[in-house]
């Protein structure tokens, strides 16, 4: 996983609440057997006006105008700017693989929900939760200045603008030490092997039937 | 000191350590795999030379992606047509049986959907903890178990060290009080408590479901709602174990063998929240203020007694409601102020893993009986959710009863629900559905779902649009 220390970045605004996984990815891209290559079919069915399939060329499908990431000015973004609840719906890690794909390195809504918020720290994606009313004024600012660009700063667990404002946000320490360092976390349980034996055995005892004779 | 709720008591069970960052690592017993979540986890631990820690958690099966047709099903992992999808199934092969994990493939006759499969087995069990790369483990949660959906990382997680790392979520209980009406099932309960307290009404919340109407359902009814919880918000949903669980578990392949059953049964006398347990949310219901529920939206807070009317987007208070609610009514083609009954099907799904149980084929088939699908219903579906519930089904002699009405009898999987398969919903079509979803080309690109129960899904089949099962009841 890529370490997250700091994040100069374009913001693109998705001004629609309880963005769900099936709209993040649709589930036809979910067959595939890698963790890459997800970015072209990120919001598909917003992003494009026909269907879309696996294995196609996307750059030459119809793009939607009206939708977001279409318009030139956010071309490049790395900062998506959400409302509450994303990415409600399934456990689907395609979701966050797709974000990642195409370029988002952080997310910053008022909510989201608790599966997809878990899959992005594992990615390597900063998830923000703000207060309704600051999201809604950095949409408004999104909106009116072309180019808006946010800095994330994970260390002093600070957003700023350009214009010098600072915007405090609070994360889990495990999880922002995983994230500053790109720390596999796998790795880090595995350090406290002698825990989980010693639990293990006080599990068996307790339960024999949860401990099947292969 | 409060007592502790259910919640408490399976996360205390399963606690191997509480670190100083307010992290704790959690203990789990089972792990079921599918092919859609599982493969990048596999190829994790190859890539970093790691086995799993314990092998005989696991225990998977191919469900999002196999036909449901007769003809394809027989040819196996061939008969699946899509190229993408027979990689994806004959991967999760390949990695089971190289690992050495259990699996029934894709003809084995305990195939099925991993969330029918646990229980049927005996796989999910009182006071485990279960985890799945898939939402809808909340399921296993109507057994008293702590479980939820994970994602690909944590599969991988769980296999390399039988752990997760976890943070403790909130107590809260929805009290559902009363009796239901006839009619009114688990599924209508749940919905209806979705639409009371939103898709998002239980983030960071473990939901225990109580009160009398719970206590009174069977256990594919609590299965029902426990799945759902995730439409909720809440990854986990709970039932408290009773007779009901025990009699279900019993005797089942995988429960507790004779020597340890008694053992295992006075350990689960303890699985319920004690009298003094204090809840951070509580949410009561009037079971018989519930009527049977209509989804008329892309979201299943979007949700209407079928007595209801497709509400006015401008008369709703807030301003992102009011978009919501717009959007919605463009994309399901209804006009605000029509009635639910005025809702006309071209297609019907009986299946997915929230009601595929032999239970919900009974109330779904006790309504087709002697009737035939109406002419403007282009498909109506019946998936069953594994190959056991399709054999018992046939054994009652449901298949007759569906096929003779005009319904299509189909081999078990995830299917329509979310359209992996070749199991679709076209552009513009309304389909009454007894999945979970209902959003945006969740069944098909275009498709317009509406949640309904069982009987409620093969009432409308049979009338062409929504109609009140308990007058269909009623009548026959």
């Amino acid at each position: 996983m890529d370490k997250f220390t700091q994040l100069d970045g374009l913001v693109a605004p998705m001004d629609r609440a309880n963005i769900d996984t099936d709209m993040i990815i649709p589930k036809q891209f979910l067959k595939s057997i890698k963790r890459s290559g997800f970015g072209p079919n990120l919001f598909d069915e917003l992003r494009y006006l026909d269907e879309g399939k696996p294995d196609q060329d996307s750059s030459q499908r119809p793009k939607n105008p009206d939708f977001v990431l279409n318009q030139p000015r956010y071309e490049g973004a790395s900062i998506l700017l959400a409302r509450q609840n994303f990415g409600c719906g399934s456990s689907r890690e395609h979701a966050p693989w797709a974000l990642l794909d195409y370029g988002f390195r952080c997310v910053i809504a008022p909510s989201f929900a608790d599966i997809f918020y878990n899959n992005c720290f594992k990615n390597g994606i900063l998830p923000i939760v703000l207060d309704e009313s600051i999201v809604d004024g950095l949409f408004k600012e999104a909106a009116s200045e072309e180019g808006y660009r946010l800095i994330i700063d994970l260390e002093a667990k600070e957003i700023r603008t350009s214009k010098g404002r600072s915007i405090a946000f609070d994360v889990d320490d495990f999880r922002r030490h995983c994230l500053l360092n790109g720390l596999d976390d796998i790795g880090l349980t595995l350090e406290d092997s002698d825990a989980i034996y010693a639990f293990e055995a006080k599990h068996k005892a307790a339960s024999p039937w949860l401990f099947r004779e292969a | 000191m409060a007592g502790k709720t259910l919640y408490d008591k399976l996360w205390d069970n399963h606690l191997v350590q509480q670190r100083d960052d307010g992290t704790s690592l959690i203990y789990i017993d089972r792990q079921l795999l599918h092919e859609v979540t599982s493969p990048q986890a596999f190829e994790g631990l190859r890539l970093a030379g790691r086995k799993p820690w314990r092998l005989d958690t696991n225990l998977a099966t191919p469900d999002h992606n196999v036909p449901t047709t007769l003809k394809e099903r027989n040819e196996g992992n061939d008969g699946i047509k899509d190229p993408v999808s027979k990689i994806q199934v004959v991967t999760l092969d390949d990695n089971c049986d190289d690992f050495g994990i259990t699996e029934f493939k894709i003809n084995d006759i305990r195939q099925g959907i991993v969330h029918v499969v646990g229980p049927e087995q005996g796989a999910t069990l009182p006071g485990m903890t279960l985890v799945c790369g898939d939402s809808h483990t909340a399921t296993h949660g109507a057994f008293g178990a702590l479980a939820h959906g994970i994602g690909t990382s944590e599969v991988e997680h769980v296999m390399a060290t039988q752990c997760l790392i976890q943070r403790k979520m909130r107590n809260m209980l929805v009290k559902v009080n009363g009796k239901l009406a006839a009619g009114v099932t688990g599924k209508d309960i749940v919905l209806a408590v979705i639409g009371k307290i939103g898709t998002a009404g239980g983030n960071g919340c473990a939901i225990e479901f109580g009160g009398e109407a719970i206590q009174s359902l069977s256990m594919e009814g609590r299965m029902t709602i426990c799945n759902m919880a995730i439409e909720a918000g809440a990854r986990v949903g709970l039932v408290a174990v009773d007779q009901t669980t025990i009699d279900y578990v019993k005797g089942r392949p995988f429960a507790p063998s004779e020597a340890q059953w008694e053992q295992a049964v006075a350990a689960w006398q303890d699985l319920h929240s004690d009298v003094d347990a204090e809840f951070d949310v509580v949410v009561e219901l009037d079971a018989a203020d519930i009527e049977p529920q209509v989804t008329w939206g892309n979201s299943p807070e979007m949700v209407l007694p079928v007595s209801g009317i497709v509400p006015n987007p401008a008369e709703q208070a807030e301003e992102d409601q009011q978009k919501a609610y717009a959007r919605a009514l463009e994309y399901m083609g209804l006009q605000a102020g029509q009635s639910i009954t005025d809702i006309k099907l071209d297609s019907v799904f009986i299946g997915s893993c929230t009601n595929s149980r032999i239970e919900d084929l009974r109330e779904a088939a006790a309504v087709a009986k002697g009737k035939k699908v109406a002419a403007n219903v282009k498909q109506a579906l019946v998936v069953p959710g594994s190959g056991l519930v399709k054999q018992q089904a046939e054994k009652e002699g449901l298949d007759k009863i569906f096929v003779e009405a005009g319904f299509e009898w189909r081999e078990p999987g995830c299917s329509m629900c979310l359209a992996m398969n070749a199991d679709k919903l076209g552009a513009g079509e309304h389909c009454a559905s007894t999945s979970n979803r209902n959003f945006e080309g969740r069944q098909g690109f275009g498709g317009r779902t509406h949640l309904v129960s069982p009987g409620m899904a093969a009432a409308a089949a049979v009338a062409g649009h929504f109609v009140d099962v308990r007058d269909v009841l009623q009548a026959s």
